[in-house]
């Protein structure tokens, strides 16, 4: 962490870089903010540690129409949803200087508070250097241990991989957190029938309370104005009176990402209500993967995405009844 | 006051459907909020914070005013009847109790609220002592004591009893129509609940927020306040979401909205949020066109202007959801430390 | 309940490409080929028009079954516009597939302006369906049914 701190300064010294786009320290062990910082003194507040799960390449849609560079610090995966909006010309990558910080997998307080570990004073393994597999929680109603494996994001469980895809440089050591098949959910829940299928969605969208954080948190989500935002749109944006109101919402705001999305959970993390969101995008890149061909968004700023492109010989919608 | 043990909760609970409607913390696919009781249920009353507060029980995020139909080449007016069916609300806070005062002071005011007023008529509130207050909690700040919740009736969980003292003649209304399952406390007893009582407000002292001081905040600090530069500051890692103010028990705001289907038209209102970009949209347009402006009117009403209204009462209760909620990290605590920050520069 | 008496006439929305399936549809009719009334036609100027929130949309409404027609592939109007409709209209078909909406309600069909004869056969064959399928339940606005 230190060594990230270093660098901006001097490249804020130097006047490679008007500001730092970071996180900030938060007031309780877990809840650092995304922050900016323009002076070196600033920097002092600066922190990187394992609950910096928030995906930064969001907050560089606003940064990039601000004055002189930013240096940005991204994680292996948000670096996909950044390459994903110098594509769409989102970003402009001569704005940003990208520090490609390491990773070993970003914690999940929810997850902690699941254990049932309350009243949490102090967290002890979070740190991004240290070296222990063991979170040692320290709470008013005495000290718990969890194991940083069990604590870490559902994303990290199907980590694409080490590797920053986009960077100016980097700092510090990741770490392949894998231990789990992306689609194995998906999967499960196309084995269901009909019935329980819909049981099993109604159960979770009823829980939606419309607030947005999945839309506005999420780096492909980047239009000026959401469709779901016009007051034109004979739809209750914000209210959750019916049951179809949930389910066009999370239908079309997974749609309206098909083939841009990278899979970087950031929807799923957000959720007050703990609604698995990235099932919908996943289903879209399962289809994709299979219908299409293997493809990640982001991995580029090339390609096509799957559905700005085509074939002659692309498979006919009839496919989904045949497929079973 | 009165006691009941809790491997009998559920038969107090089927007493209590039989004849009203009764709304408590229930668990659904993974996640604890209010919902109405049924056999199936999975009652949760271990979780301290249900997800959404305690406020749908008063004010649902959406309710229909009326439905206009066109009914032989004639528009017909059918407004939505009033609540009559009593309710009960059981397992509410002490932050969330205060919640609904802080809505009294908007809705029962003139003019009256009646779709508002009429179900707090019906309501009857059982809260429940907290007994293992969470680090995000911040409500003792606001005056409120979790160890004994302002309700009709206030419950403590005890060893395998839970204890029931009746407080308001609505409370007392309950306590006689189940008063076959409950059972008279005895001294001990009683003093039990003094200890409890004691031991909460001992661990309450120990939560990190305790100190946080609201020196500074109040209905004549607006001008002060409204023009600081530290609002830019503090908007930036705001998402623009709305899920501080929907887990939110004490906003208030809504929006109301028409929905065409085909043969009639329905009117109804909705929580709106301060965070959104249509919030107070006029035929004119937007009174507030930035994000900082948005975000700086949902702390100075919490802080400010209610005050300033309601004779010097926040309408922040300090329940913390918002701090364990934004996804931004982002939370009322925050904001008025900044701004101590600031003066302790100065 | 007095529903079930009552003959189960369905509701059926039918996209058209102006500039085939809608002249199709045409020739259906001046050739005196039938097909059910329960069809309502809206008319598109390319299947890549349609809008997936347009599908939900009309469910939302009280549609039983939505229908989408638009040139055969290679003759699309504007060269290419079904080939996009047509990788759109496969993940969304299958994205209600997999919340459990059954996939006979939706479907897409490449009818040309020659075509009256399987304009026709195809709404006989789609409205069957949807009939044997029965009302939907799982993908409208309550309001809507009152």
């Amino acid at each position: 962490m230190q060594e990230v701190i270093n660098r901006a300064k001097e490249l804020l010294r130097d006047g490679t870089a008007a500001r730092v786009l970071g996180w900030k320290t938060g007031d309780l062990p877990y809840n650092p903010e995304p922050a900016y910082f323009e002076t070196e003194e600033s920097l002092k507040d600066f922190v990187y540690n394992g609950f910096c799960g928030a995906n930064l390449s969001k907050y560089m849609i606003e940064a990039s129409k601000l004055e002189g560079k930013t240096v940005v610090c991204l994680k292996p995966c948000d670096t996909y949803s950044f390459n994903q909006l110098i594509k769409e010309h989102r970003v402009d990558r001569e704005k940003a200087y990208i520090i490609g910080v390491g990773c070993k997998g970003k914690l999940d307080i929810e997850k902690i508070r699941a254990q049932g570990i309350k009243g949490i004073e102090n967290i002890e393994g979070a740190g991004i250097t240290d070296e222990t597999d063991i979170l040692k929680v320290q709470t008013i109603y005495g000290t718990k241990e969890i194991p940083y494996a069990d604590a870490v994001l559902e994303r990290c469980h199907v980590c694409k991989g080490k590797e920053h895809m986009v960077y100016d440089e980097l700092i510090g050591e990741s770490k392949d957190t894998k231990d789990g098949d992306r689609f194995e959910e998906v999967a499960k829940i196309e084995q269901m029938s009909p019935e329980e299928k819909f049981a099993y969605f109604q159960s979770e969208l009823s829980k939606c309370i419309r607030c947005n954080a999945c839309r506005n948190v999420c780096p492909a989500c980047s239009c000026r104005k959401c469709v779901f935002d016009s007051n034109k749109f004979d739809s209750s944006q914000k209210a959750n009176v019916d049951s179809f109101e949930e389910k066009m919402f999370h239908i079309i705001r997974a749609f309206h990402v098909a083939g841009r999305c990278t899979d970087c959970g950031e929807c799923s993390r957000v959720c007050p209500q703990g609604i698995p969101l990235h099932l919908f995008n996943r289903k879209f890149i399962k289809d994709i993967d299979e219908l299409y061909g293997e493809y990640q968004a982001g991995e580029d700023t090339e390609t096509k995405a799957p559905l700005t492109n085509y074939t002659f010989e692309d498979a006919e919608p009839s496919i989904v009844g045949k497929r079973g | 006051m009165y006691k009941i043990a809790k491997e009998n909760l559920s038969a107090l609970f089927q007493m209590i459907a039989e004849v009203q409607e009764l709304y408590l913390p229930v668990r659904t696919a993974g996640q604890t909020n209010y919902a109405a009781w049924t056999t199936e249920a999975e009652v949760d009353l271990g979780t301290l914070k249900t997800v959404k507060s305690a406020k749908d029980a008063f004010f649902p995020q959406s309710e229909g005013l009326y439905t206009v139909r066109k009914e032989n080449k004639k528009m017909k007016i059918h407004p939505e009847e009033l609540k009559t069916q009593d309710f009960v609300v059981f397992g509410m806070k002490a932050c969330d109790v205060q919640g609904v005062e802080v809505l009294d002071r908007v809705f029962l005011s003139d003019p009256i609220d009646s779709f508002y007023a009429a179900r707090r008529s019906n309501g009857t509130i059982v809260a429940m002592a907290c007994q293992e207050p969470e680090e995000t909690c911040f409500c003792k700040v606001f005056g409120i004591d979790c160890a004994e919740p302002k309700a009709d009736v206030v419950t403590w969980m005890i060893g395998e009893n839970m204890y029931w003292n009746s407080v308001t003649e609505k409370g007392d209304k309950l306590t006689e129509s189940v008063k076959s399952l409950l059972s008279q406390t005895d001294e001990t007893q009683e003093r039990e609940v003094v200890e409890t009582k004691e031991t909460i407000h001992a661990i309450v002292e120990k939560l990190p927020y305790m100190n946080l001081s609201l020196e500074g905040w109040n209905g004549d600090a607006l001008s002060e306040k409204f023009d600081s530069p530290i609002w830019e500051e503090l908007y930036k890692p705001c998402l623009a979401c709305g899920t501080c103010t929907f887990v939110c028990p004490t906003c208030q705001c809504y929006d109301i909205k028409d929905y065409t289907a085909g043969e009639s038209v329905s009117r109804y209102r909705c929580w709106d949020s301060c965070m959104y970009s249509d919030f107070t949209m006029m035929a004119h347009g937007n009174n507030r066109t930035s994000q900082m402006q948005r975000f700086r009117q949902r702390f100075m009403h919490k802080l400010v202007y209610y005050p300033a209204n309601n004779d010097g009462m926040y309408s922040c209760v300090g329940c913390g959801r918002c701090v364990e909620k934004c996804p931004a990290a982002l939370n009322i605590v925050k904001v008025v430390k900044a701004f101590q920050k600031q003066g302790d520069e100065k | 309940m007095s529903i079930e008496n009552k003959e189960f006439k369905p509701k059926i929305v039918a996209f058209c490409c102006n500039w085939c399936s809608y002249a199709g549809a045409d020739l259906a009719g001046s050739s005196r080929l039938s097909y059910p009334a329960d069809v309502k036609i809206i008319r598109v100027p390319c299947s890549c028009r349609v809008n997936p929130m347009f599908i939900l949309r009309a469910f939302e409404k009280g549609a039983d079954g939505v229908i989408m027609c638009g040139c055969h592939p290679g003759d699309c109007h504007y060269s290419t516009g079904n080939y996009y409709a047509r990788r759109r209209m496969t993940l969304l078909f299958s994205m209600l597939d997999y919340i459990g909406v059954e996939n006979g309600r939706t479907r897409v069909e490449w009818v040309s302006a020659a075509e009256g004869v399987k304009f026709s056969d195809t709404m006989n064959g789609f409205v069957e369906k949807i009939v044997s399928l029965g009302e939907n339940v799982r993908l409208g606005d309550l309001r809507c049914r009152k």
